[in-house]
């Protein structure tokens, strides 16, 4: 009986928890209920994942309430495919979260932290179930304003500067949502995103549909910081601590991502969004630059946590070149490239934290030698670089091979010459730290340094491991992609 | 079945190696027992192969699908074959001569270089035997990464500015070129088995076709075409077996080993010769064989000279396999093994010059053969091998080469050959020369002190009884050099008796 609950328990869960949380003040038991609570909706997450594989769409009416009144819960492929990516992400950063935080935080702020960290994941969730466009703003911004606090905790002052930044910059993007999805409902009279898509030509596509599709793009476009609206990412990403960096570079751009798919092609439909108006071409442009721009950028950055953020935003841009190809292959690579990002990411900012836990920086001087000391944290950031520049037998190769063969397909021969050359230049950042890490004599005051502690080396490992299983055994990512894909173009 | 668990174990042999030689670092004598060990079992795993490749089989091995039609497979047909086994026969003799080296030369770190060789060896070897591009292009991938750590052996700031470049050439043109020529080809032709014959005969426009065999060529950077030759004279800052038999053999021949699977099983030698799109292949190859001679004789690092004579005798083999005959590509393979064997001697040899008197330059090794004799007697076997005159097993390669051009009616590269042999000549033979003509430094420090001797002449008194010199006297180089380095010597020698049967094993891939 329960397990048609399942698409709602899955947000319910943290929900209901975050503020058990506070409840139980003391660290323990706030650690233990966020972990509980992460682990069980990552498990309702797989159950539904197995549903969706072998039955195709769920639809779920809350409370009872059939669609064009009540909310409908609606799960396919894709949304399928993000919730086992936050979830995924969530219950391998919640165990890790628990050392980590013992040094960043003041003891007592933890039990607000974990139930800040429970609502984004309910949050980031929410949006991925849900289906009713309303409904996901609520809890897209459910999971900002939570992710504003999360970052607010981070060690360093300056982590208050950047999540005013990015909240700032977040409630533009919110609000630009909102104000569209606003418009839509002028125009079609619901909020359920399959009706709007079914009443949309219908109502014809007027000044009123256009301004929408305008806001929802820009607005999303903050949210997923596509090149140049990612000012607020860099800084967000390098003052917030360890933990809630390595979940929000995973999972919230990745969120952001699949809105703009969702309306752009389930929505406002493929015929409006790209035949239509010509939205396909600064998409590209933008993708392009984003691919190269930050990257650069990234190459000459000292604090190394820095260096992926940008090398984030860099990577957004490929997700959003698949989007730009509009087509069945180019979707696959993008969604597929979701999946693989937040793997990789993931793992190399634990990374990072496992080294801020022993040396307090991240600077890429004060890494000198580190791998003499620390040898199992480098070797997991070797691998999971390695999956970051797209070597074969990982990850990132995969996706780099979908984006490639879409861009063959369709016959854009200088797009897949500027795929491989960017990737070159993930090589270069990345090598920098290897080789400061590995090739460089460590200075005195490292001999003390140990290996981190197993709580921070299992979930980074876990994550490494994801790279190179996902990247040997694509059939998982590769088949909900492309599902995935296949729907949101319409075609069987 | 029992084929399949030898691909298997000649694979992975060197990976469980590499995990007892980690456990066992802190006890040299086991890790190397341990390596040698795992070396030999090698080999011998690679040796059951042999038969059924003899016998017209191809024993295949599929590991997994990564994607839908893309697998991670292993097929061993007669080149692949030759390339395992000289790969796995050569790390035997290498690990040897490792043991006498890096002892002699007390280097540091030297678990993490003997983890790092047997990962390499491992990834060479799944090079010869992979089934498909797709296969080739991984294991491409994991040799230069594990041979990195070696280039950067040392960690000085010399070794770490090679290691970009090795780097920095290897990965960009393997990612830059050779992925995007790989997915293109699977974009077209639907598959990237090694299928003999080709796969991309009528799937590709003839125009695009010299495209594709630029991105592969040039991709394929372990081939050292010229001018992306920059990262093997940069590699031979790593300590000398690595130079000897990754940057002489398994890395360099994995290359040209490459350019010759591509075009024999993707482009299809007719296809190519049909399209005439590799004109352009044969005149950089041959360019390259004569300006990398002609740089080798302005070295003065012997290291750094055997490096150019690399890179010229590497573009020997893509030059035979852009003629595309059946004589050239037959050749082309022979010379894969007969210039493993001569240039490893002559890295074995410049090691051991190199333990036994921390002599790097030619124009210091004046007089220097009396005291290694046996040494600088097998230099001249591994010159003369490479050069190319009976009875060494050069000569075979270079004749069989020669002949293709001929086939193809490109008679200017039989010139290029002659006159590349020449050059080597005049390379290679300096070396060994000097090594017992002119005086002996100390004679030319006496001779400046006074005491006039004549050179010549002093020589051979000196070379019988060495000479009470100042401080540590030079000797000949510690067995564990020696013996290797003689192996591979009379190496030279058996495959210019045995070359028929190389010759007939290899045939087979040309019909």
């Amino acid at each position: 009986m329960l397990s048609s609950h399942l698409p709602v328990l899955v947000i319910i869960i943290p929900l209901i928890c975050a503020p058990l949380c506070i409840l139980f003040r003391g660290k323990d038991q706030a650690f233990g209920i966020a972990l509980l609570a992460t682990w069980a909706s990552f498990a309702c997450a797989c159950l539904i994942t197995a549903r969706v594989m072998t039955e195709g769409q769920i639809s779920y009416e809350l409370g009872g309430w059939p669609p064009p009144i009540g909310i409908e819960i609606r799960i396919d492929a894709l949304n399928a495919l993000i919730l086992l990516i936050v979830s995924g992400i969530g219950s391998v950063v919640a165990p890790y979260s628990r050392n980590s935080l013992l040094l960043e935080y003041v003891e007592d702020r933890s039990s607000m932290f974990y139930s800040a960290f429970l609502l984004c994941l309910c949050g980031l969730m929410g949006v991925a179930v849900t289906g009713d466009a309303f409904n996901l703003f609520v809890f897209l911004e459910i999971s900002s304003l939570s992710s504003y606090v999360l970052i607010a905790l981070g060690f360093d002052r300056r982590a208050l500067t950047a999540s005013y930044q990015y909240l700032i910059m977040g409630t533009i993007g919110a609000t630009f949502i909102v104000i569209s999805i606003g418009l839509l409902y002028q125009a079609t009279g619901t909020l359920n995103m399959a009706d709007i898509a079914k009443r949309l030509p219908e109502h014809g596509y007027d000044r009123t549909v256009i301004s929408a599709f305008a806001f929802m793009v820009i607005g999303a476009g903050l949210k997923i910081a596509i090149f140049p609206l990612h000012q607020w990412l860099p800084n967000a990403y390098t003052y917030a601590p360890s933990t809630v960096t390595a979940f929000l570079a995973a999972t919230a751009t990745k969120v952001s991502v699949y809105i703009l798919l969702r309306f752009l092609f389930t929505v406002f439909g493929v015929h409006f969004s790209f035949e239509i108006l010509p939205t396909a071409a600064p998409l590209l442009i933008l993708a392009i630059l984003a691919m190269f721009i930050p990257s650069i950028v990234a190459c000459f950055q000292k604090n190394v946590k820095r260096v992926f953020a940008y090398s984030s935003v860099a990577q957004i841009g490929y997700m959003i070149l698949g989007i730009s190809f509009v087509s069945v292959t180019g979707l696959t690579a993008g969604i597929l490239h979701l999946f693989n990002h937040a793997l990789m990411k993931g793992a190399l900012f634990l990374v990072l934290g496992c080294i801020f836990y022993r040396i307090g920086s991240c600077h890429i001087d004060r890494m000198a030698g580190i791998a003499r000391r620390m040898p199992w944290t480098m070797a997991a950031f070797v691998g999971a670089s390695l999956s970051l520049i797209g070597i074969p037998m990982t990850a990132g190769f995969i996706s780099k091979w979908y984006l490639i063969l879409a861009a063959y397909e369709k016959g854009w021969w200088y797009v897949t010459v500027l795929i491989v050359v960017s990737s070159l230049i993930a090589v270069i950042y990345v090598w920098r730290v290897i080789e400061s890490a590995y090739f460089r004599e460590p200075p005195d005051d490292l001999a003390t340094v140990s290996e981190a502690p197993l709580s921070l080396l299992v979930p980074t490992w876990i994550l490494v491991i994801g790279n190179v299983y996902f990247g040997i055994d694509t059939s998982l990512p590769v088949g909900l992609a492309e599902l995935a894909a296949k729907s949101l173009m319409g075609v069987n | 079945m029992e084929h399949q668990v030898y691909i298997a174990l000649a694979i992975l042999l060197p990976l469980v190696g590499t995990i007892m030689i980690w456990m066992s670092g802190n006890r040299p004598n086991q890790r190397e027992v341990v390596t040698i060990i795992t070396a030999g079992l090698t080999f011998l795993c690679v040796l059951q192969l042999l038969p059924p490749v003899l016998a017209g089989e191809q024993p295949e091995l599929i590991v997994a699908e990564l994607m839908p039609g893309l697998s991670l497979a292993f097929k061993i047909e007669p080149l692949g074959m030759m390339f395992g086994l000289i790969a796995s026969f050569l790390w035997i003799i290498t690990s040897f001569y490792a043991i006498g080296y890096m002892r002699g030369h007390h280097e540091p770190n030297q678990t993490r270089f003997y983890m790092c060789f047997a990962i390499a060896i491992s990834s060479a070897l799944a090079i010869a035997f992979s089934g498909n591009m797709f296969t080739l292009f991984i294991a491409y991938e994991v040799l230069t990464l594990s041979t990195y750590p070696l280039v950067t052996h040392s960690q000085t700031d010399e070794a770490r500015k090679a290691g970009r470049v090795y780097l920095g050439i290897l990965m960009s043109t393997s990612i830059g070129l050779l992925m995007l020529g790989v997915i293109w080809t699977w974009a077209a032709a639907g598959t990237l088995d090694f299928t003999p014959g080709g796969i991309l005969k009528g799937k590709i426009d003839d125009g695009l076709v010299i495209v594709l065999l630029f991105l592969y060529m040039y991709g394929i950077g372990k081939a050292a075409l010229m001018p992306i030759h920059r990262w093997l004279p940069a590699a031979m800052v790593a300590p000398t077996p690595v130079s000897a038999l990754l940057h002489a053999v398994a890395v360099v021949k994995a290359g040209v080993f490459t350019v010759l699977k591509v075009i024999i099983y993707i482009f299809g030698a007719d296809f190519l010769t049909e399209t005439g799109a590799s004109v352009w292949l044969m005149c950089v190859a041959g360019a390259t064989v004569l300006l990398a001679s002609l740089v080798a004789l302005t070295k003065d690092n012997l290291k750094a000279r055997l490096a150019y004579s690399t890179i010229s005798q590497l573009a020997y083999v893509v030059l035979a396999g852009a003629l595309a005959t059946s004589h050239s590509l037959v050749g082309g393979a022979m010379h894969i093994a007969m210039h493993a064997f001569g240039k490893i001697t002559l890295f074995f040899c410049a090691g051991a010059i190199m333990v036994a008197s921390h002599k790097t330059e030619i124009s210091q090794m004046r007089g220097l053969g009396w005291k290694m004799p046996f040494t600088f007697a097998a230099f001249l076997i591994g010159a003369l091998s490479v050069i190319g005159l009976p009875p060494l097993g050069g000569s075979w390669s270079k004749w069989y080469i020669a002949l293709g051009a001929a086939d193809a009616d490109q008679l200017i590269f039989i010139a290029v050959l002659m006159i590349s042999s020449l050059l080597n000549i005049a390379y290679l033979i300096p070396v060994f020369a000097r090594g017992f003509f002119g005086p002996r430094e100390e004679e030319e420090a006496q001779m400046a002190a006074g005491h006039g001797d004549h050179g010549g002449h002093g020589d051979a008194d000196h070379g019988a009884s060495a000479p009470v010199g100042s401080g540590k006297q030079i000797q000949e180089a510690p067995l564990f050099c020696l013996v290797p380095l003689w192996l591979t010597a009379i190496g030279c020698l058996a495959l210019f008796v045995y070359a028929d049967r190389l010759y007939n094993m290899l045939s087979p891939i040309v019909k």
